[in-house]
């Protein structure tokens, strides 16, 4: 038996299997890297080993360190949860030659999904369908995606429609699956495009006995990466779900499997093709249990401890269907730093990593939440996820919460006719900027500033709010993007209240109700945020400073870092001649490679970083001088 | 707790209300004539310069959503010059301080001081020098009206006097000097506290190029003779270079900040709270003809916290109404003419109420609706003079702060006894219905009438009845016309005419203003005449 399980990741999946642990008596055990220190995971945890420094390779990569933990805190069983140690065939040896439990697929399992062109080889062996493999100097097709063969989450990988670009692409994808996996290799498969993205759940005990739970439908994704999931699919019928589901039995059957593990296929109408198999907890687990009432970390927690599965799992009942809340902005660029505040109500599951105040670091994966909704059908599912993410309280960072709501309500979503490229530009769903903020919402949010300026006043706070006996001017407020009058009101339009905090505008007979959050208020900086949320969507308001402190000089043709990061390389020296678009250096940042590059012709005039150096949003990087001499 | 017996629904209430409405919408286009400056003409060019309006430079300095009381807005009414007196003055909250503000329109013959422009000022300096509020003046002003310097030069001193005065009473003073401040302009940076000067607009020299070269030959310009980089960087006048207009706002707001000013005043004892009866209501209570008496505690019943007045002497003295209030939290002693007539006992009654709010240091607000002390031989035999001499010295040494409103009538000597504008209130202000002069109008040319007749009687002469009716009418015109509130308040006699709704926020205001104050020492009085 289990009796003190420590868990090494973070985040939303180290709360999720301590939650189950708290049910099952097991004692839990948090690790922390420093900028987690007073992270949620940690402080559920009974006990925390911290693992001093911020990157991943000097934290929760490090196998080393955290055998030493488990030592340290005296757990007897590992959890990897998923991402960082949990499919390194290594890190599990390690576990379990430190006598300790390894809540995971034995090792070989592991290192023979590891390598993706292996584990296709002896997929193909074991008559599983996989797609062929491509000469990298000589695919003889195109279009085709390069993969990491270490990797997973998208990193590494790269999509390739013209043999002028392979090279590149193929030095680029070496160079991230080193960073990010340590091992360069990388391989090329023909590009099913419009595909769908569907993974078959299996759970196997060491007896014998291999259950599969359906299928997850996964095919919405932003760069190779899951952003909503379901289970089950509707694209697969009862047809093809036996055939995926006697081909993921006979996958894990392959090598051994022991635990619970994933199987990725690839769906094109009738064809399907073996992707990888994940040998670990998937993130989007949550939407198996909820259709067929399991726990699954228990399951996997009971596996570990030798037990045996009954001889088959409970009957599937009714649709889930999972969104992945990132903070991250339009253009996919995540966002760190605080988030005053997340709440998400309503009937849904939600696994989450933070809570209000948390600080989400830029280091790791920008993921903030995971909210499930289960329903009789799809349909109703659907309505309560985008219910509850459209009132989900999310303050202080960007999210992709519109963009989630726009794929949860898209007609071609509803229909069941998704697809990998459904979020490409030109896809259902592409890319769009924040909806400008409606009239009302921000008539609310400037009451709501007038309400507050009036209770913070340290003088006459008691008197009419904005009084005069000789009106010389309207009042308002202007924020980025919207200017407000609040004073007279606009017609039709009258207030029924109005705090800091709660605004109540009637207009046409009808009452609206906009709860307002206001952050930064009291800063010497006093750059203000409001936040506006009501049931028909939320707005983020920023107020421009009244007086407006002389415009600070940058130099023309100055390149900014577009987030927080880390200099990668600067290809570029002073001097240098530089076209539109060639790279001028490479910012890393979140695990992502982010190219700066010339705006225009010209020359380099200036270079204010060097290789390694971290640099704050904002940072002038380079300086291009514009123009041909 | 007032419990109120008007009937908001009686002919009576809305044809007094309709009668108000009437007046305040007069107010609201005078006021408006002040806010219009000099016109659209020389607005528009003000704004082509790229420069802000003297009301929209005082918006920005003030904390958004704070109130902003304007005084003497009706300043120059019925004089030669435009309404408004080429100056913006009032009380506002600057950083959480309430301030004195003062800012030139120089939209107005390029911001110059006239007469009313340097009465205006004066009061503001004033106001801030007895209520100890910091003084921020907004300065862009071509000087003085050279053709009224005769009313200007010598008087105009005092502006400058009263800069240095309030400094050395620890008033702090600030300039935000955002164009021209030449000549004896120059003087009023030169003797503020704090200097912030705007860059490339801000022009500050005794004397300009021409002059300097009739006096010296030499030749110079404005940049270097006074323009702010110069102040900030050579000759240090300037303590503070702005990039631009907001720029300066933004550094006054700092400076103001940076006092750490503390009000030495007195503090709410309880929190405020609204009076029971809608304020809407004051529309509806004074008579259009004021020789209808009225009962103020209607009034005081829509002014003062909850509606609670306890009232002093109820059943002495009738027609004056004492007792204490609380407004916006702050405890105040109300005196309010019931009747108009002030007899002996009434006279009393006040200098009794008056000492009693000296003794607890209690602020005393004068509700004003008086024809004054009554006249006859009962009354002079009674002693009504040294009644109302006994009156009108306890308002005069009383040292707590007094605030007076005229709703009605202020005739005669009641004037003096309910602290009119010569025994110095702290703030007097005026609403549309109030009426001022030394007696009524009808009474005063009824008067005049008398003595003619009596006149030609004696030398034995036939009155013209004619000529008397004529003499009557115009006399009775001319003395209405000087008794309205915007004449008297063109000529500095009130701080301002309010919306009698206002007066609840206005008396709050002012309250408040006068506790950046310490609560002055108590004084003795005057020996009373038994």
């Amino acid at each position: 038996m289990i009796g003190r399980l420590l868990v090494a990741n973070r985040g939303e999946i180290a709360r999720r299997v301590f939650r189950t642990c708290r049910a099952l008596g097991v004692e839990t055990v948090a690790v922390f890297a420093d900028p987690d220190a007073d992270a949620p995971h940690v402080a559920e945890a009974d006990l925390a080993v911290r693992l001093p420094g911020a990157l991943p390779a000097d934290t929760y990569l490090d196998a080393g360190r955290i055998v030493a933990a488990c030592r340290a805190a005296g757990a007897d069983a590992v959890h990897p949860g998923y991402g960082f140690l949990s499919e390194s065939a290594a890190f599990a040896r390690a576990v379990l030659e430190a006598g300790l439990v390894w809540v995971g697929p034995p090792p070989g399992a592991i290192a023979a999904m590891g390598s993706k062109i292996e584990a296709k080889r002896l997929m193909a062996a074991a008559g599983v369908p996989v797609l062929p493999s491509l000469d990298l100097a000589d695919p003889g097709e195109f279009p085709l995606l390069v993969k990491a063969s270490a990797g997973g989450g998208g990193r590494g990988m790269r999509i390739v429609r013209e043999a002028g670009e392979l090279a590149g692409e193929v030095a680029s994808a070496r160079r991230e699956a080193l960073a990010a996996f340590g091992d360069p290799a990388v391989f090329a498969e023909p590009l099913w495009e419009r595909a769908r993205h569907v993974e078959v759940q299996v759970l196997a005990d060491a007896h014998g006995t291999v259950w599969t739970l359906g299928e997850r439908e996964c095919s919405v994704q932003r760069r190779h990466q899951k952003v909503v999931e379901e289970c089950p699919s509707p694209g697969v019928g009862a047809g093809l779900r036996e055939r995926l589901c006697e081909a993921a039995r006979r996958a894990a059957a392959a090598i051994g499997y022991v635990g619970a593990g994933t199987v990725e296929f690839l769906v094109q109408g009738d064809r399907v093709a073996f992707l990888e198999m994940n040998t670990r907890l998937q993130v989007e687990h949550p939407v198996t249990e909820l259709v067929y009432g399991v726990d699954l970390v228990r399951l996997q927690l009971e596996v570990a401890e030798g037990a045996a599965l009954p001889a088959g799992p409970p009957a599937p009942s009714g649709h889930a269907v999972e969104a992945r809340l990132y903070a991250e902005d339009e253009r996919y660029l995540p966002q760190a730093g605080v988030l005053r505040r997340f709440d998400v109500g309503g009937d849904v599951r939600v696994d989450a990593g933070v809570e209000s105040g948390s600080v989400v670091p830029p280091y790791y994966d920008p993921m903030l939440a995971k909210v499930i909704a289960h329903g009789e059908s799809r349909a109703a599912a659907i309505r309560k996820l985008v219910t509850a993410l459209r009132r989900a309280r999310l303050h202080g960072l960007t999210t992709n919460r519109d963009l989630l709501v726009r794929i949860l309500t898209n007609p071609a979503f509803a229909a069941g006719d998704t697809h990998t490229g459904f979020l490409d530009p030109g896809g259902p769903v592409a890319p769009a900027a924040p909806e400008p903020v409606d009239a009302l919402t921000a008539l609310a949010a400037a009451l709501a500033l007038a309400a507050a300026n009036r209770r913070r006043a340290p003088v006459l706070g008691g008197l009419p709010s904005g009084w005069r006996n000789v009106r010389s001017q309207p009042r308002g407020v202007a924020f980025a993007g919207i200017e407000v009058v609040y004073d007279p009101l606009p017609d039709g339009v009258t207030v029924v209240g109005a705090t800091p905090e709660r605004v109540v505008l009637e207009r046409d007979g009808v009452r609206h109700a906009f709860d307002v959050a206001r952050y930064g208020e009291d800063g010497p900086a006093r750059d203000v945020t409001v936040y506006v949320d009501h049931p028909g969507g939320h707005a983020e308001l920023t107020p421009l400073p009244r007086l407006p402190e002389p415009a600070e000089h940058v130099a023309p043709g100055s390149l900014l870092a577009p987030m927080p990061g880390g200099v990668l390389r600067v290809e570029v020296a002073p001097g240098d001649r530089v076209a539109k678009g060639q790279v001028v250096l490479v910012l890393e940042a979140m695990k992502m490679e982010h190219r700066i590059t010339a705006p225009a012709d010209g020359v380099v005039s200036g270079v204010h970083v060097e290789t390694g150096r971290q640099v704050e949003a904002g940072a002038v990087l380079a300086i291009i001088q514009e123009g041909n001499p | 707790m007032i419990v109120s017996r008007l009937d908001a629904g009686s002919a009576e209430y809305r044809a007094r209300r309709e009668a108000m409405l009437a007046r305040l919408r007069e107010l609201d286009a005078e006021h408006a004539r002040a806010v219009a400056g000099g016109g659209a003409k020389y607005v528009e060019r003000h704004r082509r310069r790229g420069k802000l309006l003297a009301r929209e430079r005082v918006e920005l300095l003030v904390d958004p959503d704070s109130p902003f009381l304007e005084l003497s807005p009706l300043a120059a009414w019925g004089s030669e010059f435009p309404v408004g007196a080429s100056v913006v003055t009032g009380i506002g909250v600057v950083e959480g301080v309430e301030c004195v503000i003062t800012a030139n329109d120089p939209t107005v013959r390029g911001g110059a001081s006239n007469p009313w422009t340097l009465r205006k000022t004066l009061r503001a300096a004033d106001i801030a020098l007895r209520n100890r509020l910091p003084y921020v003046n907004l300065v862009e002003s071509g000087g003085a009206d050279l053709p009224t310097q005769k009313d200007i030069f010598i008087p105009g001193g005092r502006v400058f006097r009263d800069l240095t005065r309030l400094s050395a009473a620890g008033i702090p003073t600030v300039a935000l000097v955002f164009g021209n401040s030449t000549a004896g302009g120059a003087y009023v940076p030169g003797l503020s506290d704090h200097v912030v000067m705007v860059r490339e607009r801000a022009k500050v020299f005794l004397g300009g190029p021409p002059l300097v070269r009739m006096a010296t030959g030499e030749e110079s310009d404005d940049e270097s003779l006074g323009g702010a980089e110069m102040h900030a960087r050579v000759s240090g006048l300037a303590d503070h270079l702005a990039e631009d207009e907001y720029d300066a706002l933004r550094i006054g707001r700092r400076v103001v900040r940076s006092l750490s000013w503390r009000k030495l005043g007195a503090t709410p004892l309880l929190p405020a709270e609204e009076p029971r009866y809608p304020a809407e209501e004051l529309l509806g209570i004074v008579p259009e003809d004021l020789k209808v008496p009225f009962d103020p505690r209607e009034v005081i019943a829509r002014v003062v916290d909850a509606s609670a007045f306890e009232e002093f002497k109820p059943l002495y003295g009738t027609s004056l109404v004492t007792g204490w209030a609380r407004v916006h939290g702050y405890p105040v002693g109300v005196l309010a003419n019931a009747r108009g007539v002030l007899f002996s006992e009434e006279s009393q009654k006040a200098t009794q109420f008056i000492q009693l709010a000296n003794q607890s240091r209690t602020p005393l607000v004068f509700l004003q609706n008086t024809t004054g002390y009554m006249v006859g031989r009962e009354y002079e035999q009674r002693g009504i003079i040294k009644h109302g001499a006994m009156m009108i010295n306890a308002v005069s040494n009383s040292t707590v702060p007094h605030l007076t409103v005229v709703m009605g009538a202020s005739y005669g000597a009641g004037n003096y006894g309910m602290c009119g504008r010569a025994y110095e209130p702290r703030f007097l202000f005026s609403w549309p219905s109030a009426r001022s002069a030394v007696m009524g109008p009808a009474q005063l040319a009824g008067v005049l009438s008398i003595v003619g007749r009596a006149a030609a009687e004696a030398r034995g002469q036939v009155y013209d009845e004619e000529a008397d009716a004529a003499m009557r009418a115009t006399v009775e015109a001319q003395i209405e016309a000087e008794s309205m509130p915007f004449f008297l308040s063109g000529r500095l006699y009130d701080d301002g005419v309010i919306d009698p709704r206002d007066t609840r926020t206005v008396l709050g205001m002012c309250l408040s203003a006068v506790n950046s104050a310490p609560v002055p020492e108590a004084a003795g009085f005057g020996v009373f005449r038994p």
